[in-house]
């Protein structure tokens, strides 16, 4: 039974760091109703600048911040270059301008830092400690820390500021929103900039596990049952969606794994997301869609 | 259309037009030259493998080229295409130079990709066009006689399964010690990942040992569900068969659970610097097989430094890469390709060879102890003999290495595999092929 319980707390622990990538998408949906292709992309992006300013000499701090405002210049630079020009287009217009931005932003982060592998020290230690009998990753512990700190930030910047309220009457009615003096530019400009800096966090959490690589773009495909599960719209549902990926793939690889022979871990998250879009489209805490007729 | 329209237009297929003269009026004479056709994937997640490799083999076709003259005076034309990595491209650059280009003759094509390999098996036998993937082509196609276009030269991962099963005997005192052992496989969940079960099955039995297969899913970025496995099963030992950055997170993970590194024994391709560096201190006596052992003490290798290196002529940006796993492995893939050439010069003259010439220098090749010694690459390559009946090579042989933290340390000489051992279930797997696809085999007459 310890057996069960500490393949389902590591697998939790890992729907975390899911979470961490899947919020990211969310923050963008949420402002324009655009499924952002190019995340994975920019935390590759950010999690590069970051490691190539460590190797250059630069303290940590100073690189974390130096980090952040340049992908705040990338946000800037993609709302007046690809989202200013096709403001009220169709979603899937903007979806494909995403699509196009992410080898962008790959091509030019491997042309301006190279396509080495890289190790990523956080100075956190990746070892095992007992918990409850159980074992668990110092490193998870403090991955997981890290996420709740940034929803619990997002969530009051979302709530309390003046900057969330625009951004949640823009996400629930764009025009409407204009109507009233919001500025859609300014808007795009923030979330994409904080879509940005969490792209950075799950870049330096990630990259700190598997090294930066080219690769790291793709941890956004374990993103995408997270959301459909927890919902496009929703930070909370993006960790409920990440605990629940984390926790169902790590169980059906050791339980439903050996029956067909093979892993199920990433098939299985996705069979499972389908199973949602039957029974609950909206996700878990997506906001569900009421048209009149 | 606007008179700005017009002009625009008019503009631009003109530059168009300038631009397709001046490619083709630059476009390089290949008569008379020998074409290397290089499928390149400088772009793509496997990006960082491929910069060092292509470095290694125009390094070598560079210095043969312009210090020694070309091969027996036939100069060699590398033509670089993109394939980014993925099968579709592969194909499109397979179609454009299988018959040549500009003059120069193609002998034979490097894929660069086992996915490749596979995909241009048909293709391959209908054009008459030898395909060469050296470590990295399919076990089955050792036989010649039933695929005379195929050459998965100098390794393969059955031998390897047996060669890690060979150093873990050794490790243990003998084979008799073997078993009780435990040996757990966590491989890649593909094709290339899963080729080693059957044979670790066969081993298994022979020699007593638990054979436990752990599969990760693609691309391997979060493991700690099987290593829990292998921790739970009290492995002895954990054969490593990753690709990409499924091995450094497999090395993290094995730290986090205990597991120690200096029991984990990497496939080829989870040998490299860059399989192991991101790992950092995880990684401190991690072993892995080598065919394409790192350094710069070999002598071919000194005089690339010297030659090409030095002058400035180097096809790396970077210079610490010289000498690393994936450099060498580019040298050593020139080296088969140079030395094919050669050998089909002795037959048909020191000219551009042909695709039908190629096939058969490529299933005539012998590069032994002695001709090692001559091209200076002593401990770098092991003797490659080939044959119509075997056109993988009749020695199949691979060194165990260890990580110190910062490169690579040899830690035994070629532990070579005993290529009687699978022969016949191979040769039964290619027969069976053969009567599936209605494929008479060729009769072995050299």
């Amino acid at each position: 039974m310890s057996y069960f319980f500490e393949t389902l707390v590591s697998g939790l622990f890992a729907g975390v760091m899911y979470s961490l990538v899947a919020i990211g998408f969310v923050l963008i949906y949420k402002a324009s109703g655009v499924f952002n292709f190019a995340q994975g992309a920019m935390l590759l992006f950010a999690a590069l600048t970051f490691v190539t300013l460590i190797e250059k000499g630069m303290p940590f701090a100073l690189a974390f911040i130096v980090t952040s405002l340049v992908m705040v210049a990338m946000a800037i630079l993609i709302e007046w270059l690809v989202l200013r020009p096709l403001r009220n287009r169709d979603p899937l217009t903007l979806f494909m301008a995403t699509l196009g931005l992410s080898y962008v932003i790959e091509g030019f982060a491997q042309l301006l830092m190279g396509m080495d592998v890289h190790m990523l020290d956080l100075g956190i230690p990746d070892v095992a400690v007992q918990v409850g009998g159980i074992y668990v990753s110092q490193f998870d512990i403090i991955a997981s820390l890290i996420a709740l700190t940034l929803v619990a930030t997002l969530a009051i910047a979302f709530n309390k500021t003046r900057m969330g309220i625009s951004l949640r009457a823009v996400a629930s009615d764009t025009l409407a929103a204009q109507s009233i003096g919001i500025r859609l530019p300014v808007i795009w400009r923030i979330v994409w900039s904080v879509a940005g800096i969490v792209a950075l966090v799950a870049g330096l959490v990630w990259g700190s596990r598997q090294g930066v690589q080219y690769s790291l773009s793709l941890v956004t495909l374990k993103a995408l049952p997270v959301l459909i599960i927890g919902g496009f719209s929703s930070i909370p549902g993006a960790i409920a969606g990440g605990l629940l990926v984390g926790a169902t793939e790590a169980l059906a690889d050791i339980y439903v794994g050996p029956l067909v022979n093979g892993s199920v871990s990433t098939w299985f998250a996705y069979i499972l997301a389908v199973g949602f879009l039957l029974v609950r489209p909206a996700g878990l805490f997506g906001d569900r869609e009421i048209e009149r007729v | 259309m606007s008179l700005l329209t017009k002009t625009m237009s008019l503009a631009a297929a003109a530059a168009m037009a300038v631009t397709l003269m001046s490619s083709a009026s630059f476009a390089e004479d290949g008569t008379g030259q020998q074409l290397y056709p290089l499928f390149t994937y400088r772009t793509g997640p496997y990006a960082p493998s491929f910069i060092p490799f292509g470095a290694g083999n125009i390094d070598y076709l560079r210095y043969i080229n312009e210090v020694e003259g070309g091969v027996d005076g036939v100069k060699i034309l590398v033509q670089e295409c993109e394939t980014a990595y993925t099968i579709e491209r592969g194909i499109e650059c397979y179609e454009r130079y299988k018959n040549g280009y500009n003059g120069a003759l193609t002998a034979a094509i490097y894929p660069h990709s086992s996915g490749l390999d596979v995909a241009l098996t048909d293709k391959a036998r209908i054009d008459k066009i030898p395909i060469v993937s050296p470590g990295g082509g399919q076990n089955i196609a050792t036989d010649g006689r039933v695929f005379p276009y195929q050459y998965p030269l100098v390794f393969d991962y059955w031998s390897e399964a047996q060669i890690i099963v060979d150093y873990i005997a050794q490790q243990a005192g003998g084979y008799d010690k073997l078993k009780g052992l435990k040996i757990a496989t966590l491989y890649h969940d593909s094709g290339y990942g899963r080729d080693t079960i059957e044979p670790l099955g066969i081993l298994s039995k022979k020699y007593g040992f638990e054979d436990i297969q752990i599969p990760v899913p693609h691309p391997g970025e979060q493991q700690q569900t099987q290593w829990q496995q292998i921790r739970r099963a009290n492995a002895d030992w954990v054969f490593l068969r990753g690709w990409g950055v499924m091995t450094p997170v497999a090395i993290k993970t094995a730290a986090r659970v205990g597991f120690p590194a200096d029991r984990i024994i990497g496939d080829i391709w989870s040998g490299s610097e860059d399989d192991a560096r991101p790992a950092g201190a995880a990684a401190n006596g991690y072993l892995a097989v080598s065919v394409f052992p790192p350094g710069t003490n070999y002598g071919i290798l000194k005089t690339l430094k010297a030659e090409i290196l030095d002058k400035g002529k180097s096809d790396l940006k970077d210079n610490s890469k010289f000498g690393t796993v994936y450099y060498n492995y580019g040298v050593i893939e020139a080296i088969t390709f140079v030395e094919a050439l050669r050998t089909g010069h002795k037959k048909f003259g020191n000219r551009p060879l042909t695709a039908a010439e190629g096939q058969w220098a490529l299933e005539h090749l012998d590069i032994d102890q002695k001709r090692i010694a001559e091209l200076g690459a002593e401990g770098l390559i092991s003797p490659l003999k080939t044959s119509i009946d075997n056109h993988k090579g009749e020695t199949i042989a691979a060194k165990i290495i260890q990580w110190n933290g910062q490169s690579w340390d040899t830690r035994t000489d070629w532990i070579k595999a005993d290529a009687s051992l699978f022969a016949d279930v191979i040769k039964a797997k290619a027969a069976a092929y053969a009567k599936e696809k209605g494929i008479e085999p060729r009769v072995a007459t050299n």
